[in-house]
């Protein structure tokens, strides 16, 4: 099905994409990524469910950036196939509907926040409203004046988290977005995320403070560019047979040492 | 293209620049001073009765030279950070054509190039008494011509730099030969072959022949729209060109 160039008319959270993969946010099928002569990614299957949140982890170094910018689109694939809400990844219709958070903030430190969340909304048609809320969202509201490089760390990562809440993205991916937040600040957004996943936004957060995959209803474990395990957290905890889902996810780590390189059919086993 | 897309563009570069009070000043004050070093410079020179003063020519050049060099820098600096903060690769994820963006940041420098070239154009007429056959607007319009040409390299170049010191390098490789054979030292005539025909196809030649034009006549001449006609073009290729270093996807 092709696009229209122009998709500011489509609705937001409309369902372009057809009936079989509506359950389906993201459908990785024997993913292969090599950047220049490194394979990151070799060969991964998963099923990310739509209006869910999803964890993924491993150790750095696993491949967690690389897979989220292949499923942005910023990263070629070598080989298997990558479908997101439906359609190829990378399809040009597709930026109307993925937002990406980055590791480091990717804003404008010489803008205010408000200035910063103006323009990427002006990318999706966003209003005044959408600004502002967006930037309450965040809790940003009584700093929307204030020059963005002016701001501490963590908010300076949430003025980059405002940039993509701006565009209702209906699949939203978030590159370790807790780093750097207290406690309090990083309770009140995962109840945010919840929120989203409610009202049907699929979410896609990376990281490795394992207090967090508890938050999430499914769990991707990535070691070394390959699929350990996709299971829930309950599943995390009995398999690593620790309720600790750090010493869980360590052990379950440390026993999946595998060889150096499986082949794409091996890398689904669940280690014993 | 989306002129929405574009328009948010511009009113984003210039609000970055408003913020930058220094910049700002350095853009509007610094040609003007300048213009007083090369006026004092010739202001003892003796002439022969009726001949014109030095510094309506050089003078005349530099207005064209200034917009050129400081959008140029201004630019490739501005377009570095953009790439190496994350932000270019963030917008490249949105529907915001690469067109857009070129565009967007060419507006945006263009007006802040025809500000600066008004207040050196102003000071060059009315405090140090330019004297020129043909009207200040072309004058100013050249100038502007020159900054977007400006822009559009240094779009280009920052491509091909790591670091703001690396872009800052690319000055003495791109924009210094074409001030030095541009006419302004030596008339393009009086060079060897070699460099003559060098000189023919840089773009900076085209405006100083452009502004020789205006020198010259009273009106605006035939050879004056093809110089400007030919700048226009240099600077949507080189627009073009630059489009093609932004890419959506890395390998």
């Amino acid at each position: 099905m092709s696009h229209a160039a122009d998709n500011s008319a489509v609705p937001r959270g409309g369902d372009a994409a057809p009936a079989p993969a509506a359950s389906a946010a993201v459908e990785a099928v024997a993913l292969h990524v090599s950047r220049g002569r490194t394979r990151i990614l070799r060969g991964v299957d998963f099923t990310i469910k739509r209006g869910r949140v999803t964890g993924l982890l491993g150790p750095s170094g696993s491949g967690k950036t690389t897979l989220m910018r292949t499923i942005v689109g910023v990263q070629r694939i070598t080989g298997g196939s990558l479908r997101v809400l439906g359609r190829p990844a990378g399809e040009r219709s597709l930026r109307h509907d993925v937002g990406y958070v980055t590791q480091a903030p990717s804003v404008y430190g010489d803008l205010s926040v408000d200035a910063n969340v103006r323009y990427f909304g002006a990318m999706h048609g966003a209003t005044a409203a959408d600004t502002a809320e967006a930037i309450a969202a965040v809790g940003l509201g009584p700093f929307a004046g204030q020059k963005t490089a002016d701001l501490s760390g963590g908010q300076s990562s949430r003025v980059s988290l405002a940039c993509a809440l701006v565009a209702h993205p209906q699949l939203l991916l978030l590159d370790e977005p807790t780093v750097g937040l207290d406690p309090v600040l990083r309770a009140e957004l995962w109840q945010r995320f919840a929120a989203m996943a409610e009202a049907g936004t699929t979410l896609l957060v990376s990281g490795h403070v394992m207090e967090e995959a508890s938050h999430c209803s499914s769990l991707l474990l990535l070691r070394d560019g390959l699929l350990l395990a996709q299971l829930t957290p309950g599943e995390l905890a009995e398999r690593g047979r620790s309720s600790d889902l750090e010493r869980a996810f360590l052990r379950i780590i440390e026993e999946g040492t595998a060889g150096p390189d499986p082949g794409p059919a091996a890398q689904r086993g669940a280690p014993r | 293209m989306n002129p929405r897309m574009m328009l948010a563009t511009t009113v984003r570069v210039l609000e970055q620049l408003r913020h930058d009070h220094r910049s700002v000043a350095l853009i509007l004050v610094v040609p003007a001073l300048l213009l007083a070093v090369v006026y004092f410079l010739f202001e003892n020179e003796t002439l022969p009765p009726g001949a014109p003063r030095t510094f309506d020519r050089v003078g005349l050049t530099m207005l064209a030279i200034f917009p050129f060099v400081v959008m140029f820098l201004v630019t490739s600096v501005t377009m570095l950070r953009e790439r190496t903060s994350g932000t270019l690769e963030r917008l490249l994820t949105t529907p915001l054509h690469k067109a857009d963006l070129l565009f967007g940041y060419a507006a945006a420098f263009s007006i802040m190039a025809a500000l600066q070239s008004i207040v050196a154009t102003a000071v060059a007429y009315w405090i140090f008494g330019l004297e020129i056959q043909g009207a200040a607007g072309l004058v100013v319009m050249i100038a502007v011509l020159n900054g977007v040409l400006g822009v559009a390299l240094g779009l280009l170049c920052s491509a091909f730099a790591r670091t703001e010191f690396q872009a800052v390098q690319f000055m003495p490789v791109v924009v210094v030969p074409q001030i030095l054979l541009c006419g302004l030292f030596v008339a393009r005539e009086q060079m060897n072959g070699f460099l003559e025909a060098v000189s023919d196809v840089l773009p900076l030649t085209f405006s100083v022949d452009a502004l020789q034009e205006i020198a010259a006549n009273a009106d605006a001449t035939t050879a004056l729209w093809q110089d400007a006609g030919i700048m226009a073009a240099f600077v949507v290729g080189v627009l073009v060109l630059a489009s093609l270093t932004l890419r959506r996807q890395t390998s």
